[in-house]
């Protein structure tokens, strides 16, 4: 009886335990749980509603077959490849200029990391009358008396693509530059003030020191683009509507048309999964590399 | 003093009859722009007058796309609305999954089978009994054209392909764009169900686009049909890709292009602007076109529901619907014609007649076809591969022997 606890002991002990049980209990539904459901509807006949018969791997051969499908997935490759690397050079390159320790720093700053806040509809309705090229940047620099300008990328389907590219960096690159700054601001002065000592030019200091101890930031920028990347559905619908024809189609447009809009709900999961495992494919090497980091810490 | 108390005993009275007979039907639509919210307000007081209240369940956007998610939680959740407006065979389907509740009583009661034509009225059933009813109809294959730009570039308005393609250069040369188009897959699916349509027949279209025989969809008519589309081409202009139908409207009706295929939906945007038929727009069947219909049918389908009250104010709705009073309200207000046959012609206007006796004449002929663009043709799947063929196959340089293989290969994968 004597080491019976008081109930407050008790409670304050398990606290930690029952705050986070109605979060944990709703993270197991409603992203593990749906996620092996949207799987197993994946390997059925689901077309408006779920239905539960079971047809093996004919949705995804469908899948592959599907021309939609292909031309979206190799848009997603082109627009996350140069999206991501685009990103990266420009926030370094503008964290590098804004950390010369210049007047203004904070304002300027702040202008390059708004965009961020605004959502991508908006920044995709604002490009799509840019890049339009009867209301747009071709027409104003036709007015200015270049009548050869052509800039049509948005109603071409080789180069549509590549006006997503555009407005996702213009929205994205901001933050990512905020990411590294913090990471440039966390190197310590010693060693640089070391470096300029031996004699190391400018360009070699941040070749040879700055850039390889701002790893971790590369790491998240990169883990944090390629979700933005892969998730893009709401730029793609405000910008082209994924036109012309489906030429700017990415997956996740191609996910919601087959399983909401055209009863083809085994099929939207089947591509849903192949998604989620280009996911797993980017976060997997990075827990991986992450957790092996702590340990050897 | 006993006037008053036997008057309020009776008004009392009338409240409880009222009460007790009266159901609530929840109706799920998406008119919610002006003159469509406008017409449902119509239906809404003739159902009121009946005794029964309505509770307004609109979800905007995406021509029904959310509508339609939004459907298929209530539906799965067990809790469906009273009815629903629903197109084509999506009917179907959700009466396959035993959703839908049997209309036959009405119907038998009212004739409707002798109101409707039957190529109507097979949608409307699952299994020969009324599931839906029929709101109004959009005749889809029209040119609308602006008499002022043809005069203007000293052509007339086409009345068949070849001539729609060879008045482009004259058209071009008097600086007015040809064919006001909007680069969008639905407009594109619109376009192309007309060349197919007015090139192909009515059989030709029949058998490839609802019966989606394989040897049609591969046949060297089709072939022909796609190289005639890709022509048309050449008469939009280059900023075309994304661009609305109502923009592409207003385009034909200031003048800047010349004509447009689009449904008839696109009327309330010339007197919108204060056009009159005849004088200042044209509206004509596109080119080969005059003597079919491509339809496309608005309905609402009713949901099984548990209490009596709301099946009774449900099937009050249904018979509503199929009257002339609402018919002929509600399709002054929409733009459309009324589904219903025998109806007084006099209130519309000269397109609306034109529509109306179009489709009485291709009713009885056979030549009254659905249309694929907008879903009345084909299971959403099927509508879905045709139209990325024939939008990949505008948008690119693909040949049009290659986009048959494909259009083929995609519609039986997609069934």
């Amino acid at each position: 009886m004597a080491n019976k606890r008081p109930f407050t002991d008790i409670l304050a002990e398990s606290m930690p335990k029952l705050v986070l049980a109605p979060s944990f209990l709703i993270v197991m539904v409603c992203v593990y749980g749906y996620i092996l459901w949207t799987i197993a509807l994946s390997f059925t006949k689901s077309r408006m509603l779920p239905q539960w018969k079971f047809v093996g791997f004919d949705q995804y051969s469908k899948l592959f077959n599907n021309d939609r499908w292909s031309v979206s997935s190799e848009n997603l490759i082109v627009f996350g490849g140069l999206f991501i690397l685009i990103c990266l050079a420009l926030g370094i390159f503008m964290a590098i200029l804004l950390d010369q320790k210049i007047r203004q720093e904070g304002f300027l700053r702040t202008i390059y990391l708004y965009p961020m806040a605004i959502s991508f509809i908006v920044t995709g309705t604002a490009w799509k009358w840019l890049l339009n090229p009867s209301i747009g940047i071709e027409n104003v620099v036709r007015d200015w008396g270049f009548t050869d300008f052509t800039f049509d990328w948005l109603v071409n389907s080789e180069m549509v693509v590549f006006c997503l590219v555009i407005a996702a960096v213009w929205q994205s690159s901001g933050f990512v530059m905020a990411l590294f700054l913090a990471g440039l601001r966390g190197v310590d002065s010693e060693m640089i003030k070391a470096a300029q000592l031996d004699g190391a030019s400018m360009s070699t200091i941040y070749r040879r020191i700055i850039l390889p101890s701002l790893k971790p930031v590369f790491f998240s920028a990169f883990v944090i683009l390629s979700h933005i990347a892969i998730k893009s559905f709401d730029l793609v619908t405000a910008l082209t509507g994924g036109g012309p024809g489906y030429s700017s189609d990415l997956p996740a447009n191609f996910m919601y048309s087959y399983a909401f809009t055209r009863s083809q709900m085994g099929l939207g999961a089947a591509s849903g999964v192949i998604m989620l495992g280009g996911v797993l494919a980017i976060l997997i090497p990075y827990l991986y590399s992450e957790l092996r980091n702590k340990e050897a810490r | 003093m006993n006037k008053t108390k036997a008057a309020i005993a009776g008004l009392a009275l009338a409240v409880s009859t009222v009460v007790a007979q009266a159901g609530e039907v929840e109706v799920l639509h998406y008119w919610t722009s002006g003159g469509e919210a406008k017409s449902v307000g119509v239906l809404k007081d003739l159902l009121t007058k009946e005794g029964h209240s309505w509770k307004d369940f609109a979800v905007a956007g995406g021509a029904g796309e959310a509508a339609m998610t939004v459907l298929k939680s209530r539906a799965v959740s067990g809790n469906p609305p009273a009815a629903a407006q629903m197109k084509g065979l999506d009917i179907q389907e959700w009466a396959d999954l035993g959703f839908l509740a049997n209309l036959d009583g009405v119907a038998k009661k009212a004739g409707w089978d002798d109101l409707l034509p039957k190529v109507v009225s097979d949608i409307m059933k699952y299994e020969n009994e009324y599931v839906a009813v029929p709101v109004n109809v959009h005749r889809v294959n029209w040119l609308w054209a602006n008499p002022a730009a043809f005069e203007k570039a000293g052509v007339k308005v086409p009345t068949t392909w070849a001539e729609m393609i060879a008045s482009g250069p004259k058209l071009k040369a008097a600086g007015i764009i040809p064919l006001a188009h909007g680069g969008q897959a639905w407009q594109d699916a619109t376009l192309f169900e007309a060349v197919a349509l007015g090139m192909g027949g009515s059989e030709f279209y029949n058998k490839a686009f609802v019966k989606h025989d394989d040897a049609t969809l591969r046949s060297p008519k089709m072939v022909e049909i796609f190289k005639t589309f890709k022509q048309t081409r050449d008469l939009i202009d280059a900023d075309s890709p994304g661009r609305d139908w109502n923009i592409a409207t207003s385009m034909v009706i200031n003048g800047k292009a010349a004509m447009q295929i689009m449904g008839d939906w696109a009327k309330g945007e010339f007197t919108a602007a204060g056009k009159e038929p005849g004088k200042d727009f044209v509206c004509a069947p596109a080119p080969q076109t005059e003597h079919q219909y491509t339809f496309n049918i608005d309905s609402f389908a009713l949901f099984n529901l548990k209490s009596k009250d709301a099946v009774e104010a449900q099937e009050t709705l249904a018979r509503l619907i199929m009257e002339p009073k609402f018919q002929e309200t509600f399709n002054l207000n929409k733009g459309s014609i009324p589904v219903r046959q025998g109806m007084d012609e006099t209130p519309f206007d000269s397109c609306a007649k034109a529509s109306m006796a179009s489709f009485s004449s291709t009713a009885k002929s056979g030549d009254l076809v659905p249309s694929f663009a907008h879903g009345m043709a084909t299971t959403s799947s099927a509508a879905g591969a045709i139209s990325d063929v024939v939008t990949n196959f505008f948008n690119s340089d693909q040949s049009a022997e290659e986009a048959v293989t494909k259009l083929a290969n995609s519609v039986k994968a997609s069934l």
